[in-house]
């Protein structure tokens, strides 16, 4: 492999450009221009005014956590666990309980996340074997002024919660509709 | 021969210059000319987000300006520890004093007459009256002397700001400003020098007056005709004088913080900031005043515009000739503003060294130069 040499042409200190005035003058043309075609009609300005003006996030955006439902409403989580044991920053706290229904066994008797924990890694998303927990809701963190307020609890987090397209496993399939 | 009338007539003048032009100017250009004109060159949107009463204004974010303007006066006004008390106490007035006083002399208008006006040789002369002076604080013989005197003595604002906090970065800022100052002002000085044997007088508001001649009959007599050069290096040692980029080491923010005013808060740091920008505007004002005709409207006189050498073209009533001179001078002060402005944000800015270089080894033997070329022409004419 032979090595290639490329010569670049550095700037030649003319007289036009030593005698600095013609060059400042040039400077402030381009400033100018550039000032008075973003002063009417803002032509190249992209800042999204945002608070008025919202970016849609990308399909797989990150946003804060939500519980899934089932067909009839009820936490579509079987508190296996998998989510708070993936969970790098050990923000997912769950108890579970005995679920009256033999198909479904387990369900979670409390379900909190501390969103100031959260490093929304997507991690839990990854690790639940049902589609109970996702992270699409397109709602990004918001700031707390309260530390209390940002744990969230199974009732917010179901509140963002639809019903899931993906059927959910187990034996005793007709009793996993009924009603408790 | 003082009367009491005189006496309220100069404080109205003094409010309305001071209070009522160079400080709101000062203070708005210090927010809109910076932050949102810089804006628009680096093709952002600037400070907008302050509302009042739910409306926000996009366009020219004045409420965003009023807001930090309050802000200012609310912070804490923080001191440290070891500063002089009594000299930190004094210099952002001591910065603001001189920059306020300046405005003393300059002309926004002609001297009012008060009986007739006459028309004779590209000058106004007043016939069957008095010429009263209402449109600058003082109309001073000694006009130029005393910008140099008081622009020289707000060196000591910025040279004590940086000496009383006792801090490093504004001990540095503080020496640089004050080298830079001296500097400059011997180029500042030497440059008017010329300007001086062509108008025969240091007093702005005749220096105005004379620029109203026109030459062959159709180039305004603009001291700029007379002395190009002069007006470069004016203009780039009052640059320097201002403190502000391409010559803003004294504040260096890459370097010093913020330089001499770097332990300053609240009000105090606004005094200083006001400054500077208050000596903006009187850099566009001086300007204008030397070299572009100060109130001056061409082919205007004190009865109407002569575009011919014979008579009046265009009848103009007095006081709307004395209204267009006003318009004119504060649009011609507002012009070099915002050159200052965009020059701040097209430039590089200058390292330390290069600025003693510019200041001692090219404008100071330019400036020299031109002197004496003005003195032989002016001798030999």
């Amino acid at each position: 492999m032979s090595v290639t040499v490329r010569i670049t042409q550095r700037p030649e200190r003319t007289l036009r450009v030593q005698a600095y005035i013609p060059e400042v003058i040039r400077g402030l043309s381009v400033t100018t221009r550039q000032m008075l075609r973003n002063l009417f009609g803002g032509k190249d300005i992209t800042t999204i005014q945002y608070p008025e003006v919202k970016r849609r996030y990308p399909e797989r955006y990150r946003g804060l956590h939500r519980l899934m439902h089932r067909d009839d409403g009820q936490v579509r989580c079987v508190a296996c666990m998998c989510c708070s044991t993936a969970c790098p920053a050990n923000c997912i706290h769950i108890v579970a309980a005995e679920h009256d229904d033999n198909g479904i066994e387990k369900y979670p008797a409390t379900f909190v996340i501390d969103e100031l924990r959260c490093i929304v890694c997507g991690f839990c998303v990854e690790a639940c074997p049902c589609d109970a927990i996702r992270m699409d809701s397109g709602v990004h963190v918001q700031p707390f002024l309260d530390r209390d307020t940002a744990f969230f609890d199974k009732g917010e987090l179901l509140s963002r919660g639809t019903a899931s397209i993906a059927t959910q496993g187990g034996t005793f399939k007709g009793s996993s509709h009924s009603h408790h | 021969m003082f009367s009491p009338i005189d006496f309220a007539i100069l404080l109205l003048k003094i409010g309305v210059i001071t209070l009522g032009f160079a400080l709101p100017i000062g203070g708005l250009l210090t927010l809109y000319g910076d932050r949102k004109l810089s804006a628009l060159i680096q093709n952002r949107v600037g400070p907008n987000r302050a509302k009042v009463f739910g409306i926000q204004s996009s366009l020219l974010s004045l409420p965003q300006f009023v807001a930090d303007g309050i802000k200012m006066l609310f912070k804490e006004d923080a001191m440290p520890d070891n500063a002089d008390r009594f000299w930190h106490f004094i210099a952002p007035a001591l910065a603001l004093l001189p920059a306020i006083t300046l405005w003393a002399v300059i002309p926004f208008g002609d001297l009012y007459c008060t009986g007739t006006v006459q028309v004779k040789d590209y000058m106004d002369v007043c016939v069957g009256g008095e010429q009263k002076n209402y449109f600058s604080i003082a109309n001073l013989d000694a006009g130029l002397l005393y910008v140099f005197a008081i622009s020289s003595i707000s060196v000591y604002g910025a040279a004590l700001a940086g000496w009383s906090t006792n801090s490093k970065f504004a001990l540095i800022g503080g020496l640089r400003s004050t080298a830079q100052m001296i500097s400059y002002e011997v180029t500042m000085g030497l440059s008017l020098a010329g300007t001086m044997l062509i108008y025969g007088t240091l007093n702005l508001n005749e220096m105005a007056q004379q620029q109203g001649a026109l030459l062959g009959g159709w180039l305004p007599a603009w001291g700029i005709v007379y002395q190009p050069v002069a007006f470069f290096l004016f203009f780039i040692a009052m640059m320097a004088e201002t403190k502000r980029a391409p010559f803003d080491v004294p504040e260096g923010e890459s370097e010093i913080v913020a330089g001499y005013f770097t332990e300053f808060s609240a009000l105090k740091f606004g005094a200083i900031q006001l400054s500077e920008y208050v000596g903006t505007i009187f850099v566009g004002a001086l300007v204008a005043t030397i070299f572009f005709g100060g109130w001056q409207v061409p082919f205007l006189y004190g009865d109407g515009f002569h575009f011919g050498s014979g008579g009046v073209d265009i009848a103009v009533p007095y006081e709307g000739v004395v209204a267009l001179r006003l318009v004119a001078f504060i649009a011609k002060t507002l012009f070099f503003v915002l050159l200052q402005f965009m020059l701040r944000w097209t430039l590089p800015r200058f390292r330390y060294d290069q600025i003693m270089n510019l200041g001692w080894k090219i404008l100071l033997p330019i400036s020299i130069a031109n002197l004496v070329i003005t003195a032989i022409i002016v001798l030999a004419f």
